[in-house]
């Protein structure tokens, strides 16, 4: 770097990318400069090899996405290239420099995701809802089949070539075709067969045995071997590696209309608008297609009856715990800060380290060990301790909360202990003796003059704690998985579910279909709820204060 | 909560008194009075901090010890592990290790893989960021600062979604920084380098002397010459803990880790030990409990020799606020 950089501390105007003036050579006359050095020779290498790498890596990411045609993300990335060669090949500027590599990333992976989020929300992006209506209508031509009546049994073998698998069957005639889901059936004349006339070997294949077959069901039995290019001929499929049918598709695409008819009971499905194709009576083929859903999302979190209900009690218990928490962490840690704020106290020092265990230890493993503790049949708690109670602490809705906000002191006392001690350590002992000798006993010194002052210095790192608990994931997933599930609603939501596990649930949960548009309108829910939250906080604290100074 | 001491100066010893002859012999009577003290002044005075000092230590160790008992007794049920210590083998220990269905040993090396690049690269992000926003003065600067201290109200797992369709995009092209993979996982976590970090760190530079820079200025030294040579030396304290707490936060990250690595070969430590329990919690609990002991050894032993650190850093952003 070749910048002749200048800076004037503590003027803001004196760094504004017009520092290029060589060797410090003084502009307006009266001002003292300061110039950073010449770059070494060692360091300029490290540039240009820095920064050929990433222009390397940058051309070969560029070159595919070309290839695959995202034009879009290619003028993106084509324009965060050129920006970054800018920023480091020019002279000045040098503020973008440091900034420029954790802005990237921030700017990509936390700012982007976050608008993007914003925009699922107003999709139905989920399970049957996340290609375009082209892929969609494909995709229903090649699943929805059915067995061809009367149709020939084939024989069957499986091949396989270049890591890939090939179905070889054998028609009633004798006659010996190949093919897999991508090449269309192709006669092979030349094949070898077995004693019954069966077809089991091709040159340049592989013939598979019995074991590798069931080894690799699940990819053999996916195999459509389409009979010619027209998807409406249908396809040759097995079941079991031996035998196959041919299948048409039990559904026919018409383009003009825009409809799929059922073969069988002549059904009409038309796009209804929705992302779907429906028939008369509403009901829907599975596989849909992305379309915009405007606020139905969040209609439906508030309106749906399955929904509404649960979600404002996970509402309402999510700014319990998080509140609760605070408040439990904060009053035990700064109790025993004020308990051991003694310099007198023999052993201090090994309360205090086995204390900040649980602080140490991962919080991801603390949720899965205490539910081991707790767990109401074989747990510790109820098996040792309570000889052989059965109480529910992690399968009883109030118990289970309650057994979730002492699990989650445990975790975050340490923190608030460190923390009220070093504050408490700051305040002047001056303050404290004067009180004294004006006669305030020991709680009035407390409640009047240090916890006003420990507040001042604590409450940023309260609402931080707050915002915290607020997505606290780990604690609750691991303890109690957010159940026990509500009575009420056939979907996967419990007691101790807070806004994010039930974001998480809604979008990646087992049994459920995945439902993005959904989860990450609840996201957004939670943006707001955090940001309103942390704005008013903020106004009332000084931290702002330190970022103009 | 009355939390405040009881204790009058009377009572208190002067462990550091003002110099004299005659202090010597006004410590020493105060030693003898303390001696001498009933059993009743002691506890007002002292006793009862042992008290709770010893109540809050058993419950935050018994925990710790459960497992740690769990893990040394090859009964291996949950049930069989509550009597606490009544075996102690390395059953366990080997079974974790000998199931290929359950690659621990991966799951270890992934983690630590992770862990590592992810916090080394978080503190030089980080660390060039707050010289930027410490030495410097721009346009912007006031802005991007208050950004970043917004910005570290949003945890990046808000947006789960988002970064698994974005991943699955981004597999379409280059597989190898697409989903299951694990320089994918990294670059998203460094997406939250700067937002949590830069402003803790920006504190810290700040009290580093200007002076210094300038004197090397002065002698010619280039700017980074000065970022490496000089600031980053001085301010190791700060680096080792965002180093540290960067690496426990995301050697425990499940949600985004959860989303982003599928294959079990390719998880990490959170990932995989959870799936594990989740399916048999009770069953095998001994096996769990060994591989939460491993892992959560290296984690510990990290925080309590960086400890000093790691405290002063938490004190002086709260004290800083």
């Amino acid at each position: 770097m070749t910048d002749t950089e200048l800076r004037q501390a503590g003027t803001p105007s004196a760094a504004k990318g017009t520092a290029t003036a060589p060797d410090g050579a003084p502009g307006r006359p009266g001002k003292k400069r300061r110039c950073f050095g010449p770059d070494t020779t060692k360091g300029t290498v490290a540039k240009i090899v820095l920064l050929s790498l990433v222009d390397a890596l940058a051309v070969y990411v560029l070159m595919m996405l070309f290839l695959s045609q995202s034009w879009g993300a290619l003028a993106v990335s084509s324009a965060v290239v050129l920006a970054i060669n800018w920023i480091y090949l020019r002279k000045g500027g040098l503020p973008a420099k440091y900034l420029a590599p954790g802005v990237l990333f921030l700017l990509v992976f936390q700012v982007f995701v976050v608008l993007f989020s914003g925009y699922i929300a107003f999709t139905n992006y989920g399970d049957g809802h996340n290609s375009t209506k082209d892929d969609a209508i494909a995709a229903i031509q090649l699943t929805a089949q059915k067995r061809v009546p009367d149709s020939p049994a084939y024989k069957a073998a499986v091949l396989a070539k270049d890591n890939s698998f090939y179905l070889l069957f054998t028609d009633p005639d004798g006659k010996a075709s190949l093919g897999n889901t991508e090449t269309p059936l192709e006669e092979v004349p030349d094949a070898g067969t077995d004693s019954a006339g069966k077809a089991n070997a091709v040159d340049g294949y592989r013939t598979l045995t019995f074991q590798e077959i069931v080894a690799n069901q699940q990819s053999i039995l996916a195999i459509t071997v389409p009979v010619s290019d027209d998807p409406a001929d249908g396809t040759l499929r097995t079941a079991d590696g031996s035998n196959a049918y041919q299948f048409q598709p039990a559904l026919t695409y018409d383009a003009a209309a825009d409809t799929f008819t059922d073969t069988e009971s002549g059904a009409v499905y038309r796009d209804n608008g929705k992302g779907a194709f429906a028939d008369a009576n509403g009901e829907t083929l599975t596989t849909g297609w992305k379309i915009d859903v405007g606020m139905e999302n969040f209609a439906r979190a508030f309106t749906d009856p399955s929904l509404r209900g649960p979600l404002f009690g996970v509402i309402l218990w999510t700014f319990t715990f998080a509140i609760a928490s605070v408040a439990l962490t904060f009053a035990l840690g700064l109790f025993l800060a004020i308990t051991f704020n003694r310099e007198d106290l023999r052993g201090k020092k090994v309360y205090r380290i086995l204390m900040i265990l649980p602080y140490a230890f991962p919080a991801f493993l603390s949720g899965l060990v205490w539910s081991g503790i707790l767990n109401p049949q074989f747990g510790w708690l109820n098996q040792t301790l309570l000889g052989g109670a059965t109480i529910g602490w992690l399968t009883e809705p109030t118990l289970a909360k309650i057994s979730v906000l002492v699990v989650n002191l445990w975790l975050g006392f340490p923190y608030m202990f460190l923390v009220c001690t070093g504050a408490l350590q700051s305040l002047p002992t001056e303050l404290d003796e004067a009180a004294r000798m004006d006669g305030a006993g020991p709680w009035r010194v407390f409640r009047s003059i240090k916890l006003p002052l420990l507040l001042v210095s604590i409450a940023p790192l309260l609402i931080s704690s707050f915002a915290f608990n607020f997505n606290n994931f780990n604690v609750i997933f691991m303890l109690t998985g957010g159940g026990p599930r509500f009575a009420d609603t056939d979907r996967d939501i419990g007691a101790t579910d807070i806004l994010i596990t039930l974001v998480y649930k809604v979008a990646f949960g087992q049994g459920t279909g995945r439902d993005y548009g959904l989860a990450s309108a609840l996201a957004i829910i939670i943006f707001i709820i955090v940001a309103t939250v942390s704005a008013i906080s903020f106004k009332q604290t000084k931290a702002l204060e330190d970022v103009n100074s | 909560m009355n939390g405040s001491a009881p204790g009058t100066v009377a009572t208190t010893p002067a462990p550091s008194g003002p110099d004299g002859g005659a202090q010597a012999t006004d410590v020493d009577r105060l030693r003898a009075l303390q001696r001498r003290r009933p059993f009743g002044v002691w506890f007002k005075d002292k006793g009862w901090r042992h008290l709770v000092g010893i109540a809050v230590t058993l419950f935050a160790i018994f925990p710790l010890l459960y497992v740690l008992s769990a893990a040394f007794n090859s009964t291996g049920t949950l049930v069989g592990s509550n009597a606490l210590f009544s075996r102690i083998d390395f059953g366990n220990f080997t079974e974790l290790f000998n199931n290929p269905s359950r690659p621990y040993a991966r799951w270890f090396v992934n983690t630590m893989v992770v862990g590592v690049v992810t916090s080394a690269a978080t503190v030089f992000l980080g660390a060039m960021a707050a010289y930027a926003f410490s030495r410097m003065r721009f346009k912007g600067r006031r802005i991007g600062l208050l950004s970043l201290l917004l910005l570290q109200m949003f945890p990046q797992l808000l947006a789960v979604v988002a970064i698994f369709l974005l991943l699955s995009g981004i597999s379409e092209v280059i597989p190898a920084l697409g989903l299951g993979s694990q320089l994918g996982l990294i670059m998203v976590y460094l997406g939250g380098a700067l937002g949590v970090n830069t402003y803790l760190m920006y504190g810290f530079f700040n009290t580093v002397p200007q002076s210094l820079d300038e004197a090397a200025k002065i002698d010619g030294a280039s700017h980074t010459q000065i970022f490496f040579g000089i600031i980053m030396r001085l301010v190791t304290p700060i680096l080792a803990v965002v180093g540290l707490l960067s690496f426990i936060a995301i050697s425990g990250e499940f949600v985004i880790a959860s989303v982003v690595l599928t294959d079990p070969e390719s998880q990490t430590l959170a990932v995989g030990l959870y799936s594990f329990v989740a399916q048999q919690r009770s069953e095998n609990w001994g096996v769990f409990a060994a591989g939460a002991v491993l892992a959560a050894v290296p984690v510990m032993a990290l925080f309590l020799y960086l400890q000093r650190y790691i405290v002063s850093g938490l004190t002086q952003g709260s004290v800083k606020g």
